[in-house]
């Protein structure tokens, strides 16, 4: 039964990481109905903005905790300016361009920034700093739940939180549930769309790139490449739980966390992926549009 | 005061033209309306004085504020708001939220919420389903909260585009008689695009007939009404 238990927060784990990425992926897809191939680059350049604020930040002596939120604010302020300007070098001009030019644009810009960081940085991986200390009231469930994961679960909880209230409530919230749902009707409103769009990027950018940290500090290690993959991975789970809504690709990232997760535990980590990708063909063959997604999403 | 002015005004789809030199005027305090066939241009016509599809050439001004080249959310806040044909409810959206989309610009809070009051008196049942999607709402109830949602950003010339399509006689009726209402009592400059010559015609105060993009009849509202031309292209007299 601990065995479970264990896979399963290690399962919970992985989801919220995906559900951070995917957040981006659908965010972006439901404002300019665009796949941005560059956001698992972004989640990478968070974690490398980790790395390098939080070790300039321990040589000053400052406490873990101190370290832990200056490190999120600065990667997800950086990683959002990444985010805003991708968008508007990479996008923007193209706005008007058939729908592939945007697709090749946005791949085109993640192989970029692949080598642009492999170049700077190295090819090589890089040991990532524990950000989260070692709580001494989860020693007696340490078996079951680590200090880190706990740390990563309520972080992406309380993140997926103040996103839903804002999108719900705020003034740009609105706006930008207006402008994904008809863009000429919110720009007769007076919705400035631009402003909309970059506004997208910059917060999905953001929960990426805290994603990114969260994660180096809980494997210890990061590299060029780290963002691939998962950036796979998470547009697999928006795409599993209906690409362009926000709730659903929340969803879509814990089931496809926890399926690989048992996965691994129960049958073997090199099966891990067939699982995650099967699991996502099944569900597209009865859903095509993803558990939460809206079926007509050709608009007329 | 003229409130709004085209003088020769074209606008392109890619290539095509759909706007020939287009010019007219609209007073303030007037109802205008602009009829024609399918395909004559008068959605385009609405389309480039809101900025979404702007002219190529050509002056559009605004209170004389040149507009033609201005992006809509600027003209908006200059107090010209456009009902599209087809309505555009955010189906997704509430109906209090569409109403608050309707005053994006606005920042007075304590103005829109007796703005919002009214719009609730003129039309109670938007204030009955105010917390139900917008998409669940019938044809009618949608035309009332689009022209509520562009009221709800005091505009001061308001562009109607087909407010009647799609909608029963009763439904059309009442609409109509709001469109009125709103002219007489918040002195709202009105535009107004119809198929429904007939009943435009009976509400407006002068008309322009459209034809092929160019402007082809101009006259006061009951002499259009009696033009043989009209009636036969546009009555079905």
């Amino acid at each position: 039964m601990d065995y479970f238990i264990e896979l399963f927060f290690s399962g919970l784990t992985r989801g919220s990481i995906y559900a951070l990425i995917a957040l981006g992926y659908t965010m972006v897809y439901g404002i300019i109905g665009l796949i941005n191939f560059a956001h698992g680059e972004i989640y990478m350049i968070g974690a490398f903005t980790a790395l390098i604020v939080s070790t300039v930040l321990s040589i000053y002596n400052m406490p873990l905790a101190a370290i832990l939120v200056l490190t999120v604010l600065a990667s997800a302020i950086w990683a959002g300016a990444y985010g805003f300007t991708v968008e508007k070098l990479a996008y923007k001009p193209l706005r008007k361009a058939p729908r592939l030019s945007p697709l090749i644009s946005a791949i085109g810009m993640s192989i970029f920034l692949q080598n642009y960081v492999l170049l700077a940085q190295t090819p090589d991986f890089l040991p990532f700093p524990p950000l989260i200390p070692e709580f001494a009231f989860m020693e007696p469930v340490s078996g079951v739940i680590g200090s880190s994961e706990l740390v990563i679960l309520t972080m992406t909880t309380s993140l997926m939180l103040l996103l839903t209230l804002f999108i719900k409530f705020t003034r740009l919230g609105k706006a930008m549930r207006a402008t994904a749902q008809d863009r000429t009707m919110a720009r007769l409103v007076g919705i400035n769309v631009n402003m909309i769009i970059s506004a997208t990027f910059i917060i999905g950018s953001g929960l990426a790139a805290i994603g990114g940290l969260l994660i180096a500090s809980h494997i210890g290690q990061i590299n060029f490449f780290i963002g691939f993959i998962a950036g796979i991975k998470a547009f697999t789970a928006a795409v599993l739980g209906g690409i362009g809504s926000v709730p659903g690709a929340v969803l879509g990232s814990f089931i496809l966390g926890l399926t690989e997760s048992f996965a691994t535990g129960y049958v073997s980590s090199d099966y891990e992926d067939v699982f995650a990708f099967s699991l996502l063909v099944l569900i597209l063959i009865f859903r095509p549009a993803g558990l939460l997604g809206k079926s007509s999403a050709e608009k007329v | 005061m003229t409130m709004l002015e085209l003088r020769k005004v074209s606008t392109y789809y890619g290539n095509i033209r759909v706007l020939h030199d287009l010019s007219f005027e609209v007073e303030a305090g007037e109802i205008i309306t602009l009829i024609g066939a399918n395909g004559a241009g008068k959605s385009t016509t609405l389309m480039s004085i809101s900025g979404i599809v702007p002219p190529r050439r050509g002056t559009i001004l605004f209170k004389n504020v040149p507009i033609h080249a201005m992006p809509p959310e600027k003209i908006v806040a200059l107090g010209l708001c456009q009902v599209p044909e087809g309505r555009h409810i955010f189906p997704g959206l509430t109906v209090r939220e569409n109403l608050d989309m309707g005053c994006f610009l606005r920042r007075d809070r304590k103005l829109i919420r007796e703005d919002r009051d009214y719009i609730y008196s003129l039309f109670p049942i938007l204030g009955k389903r105010q917390h139900q999607p917008g998409g669940n709402l019938s044809g009618g109830e949608q035309q009332m909260l689009a022209i509520s949602r562009a009221l709800m950003a005091r505009p001061e010339l308001l562009l109607l585009d087909e407010p009647s399509m799609g909608l029963a006689p009763l439904v059309t009726r009442q609409i109509f008689e709001i469109i009125g209402r709103i002219n007489r009592e918040n002195n709202t400059t009105i535009l107004l695009v119809e198929q429904n010559a007939n009943l435009a015609l009976k509400i407006a105060n002068r008309g322009y007939v459209l034809e092929n993009g160019r402007i082809v009849l101009h006259d006061r509202a009951p002499a259009l009404l009696r033009n043989e031309e009209v009636q036969k292209a546009y009555l079905g007299i």
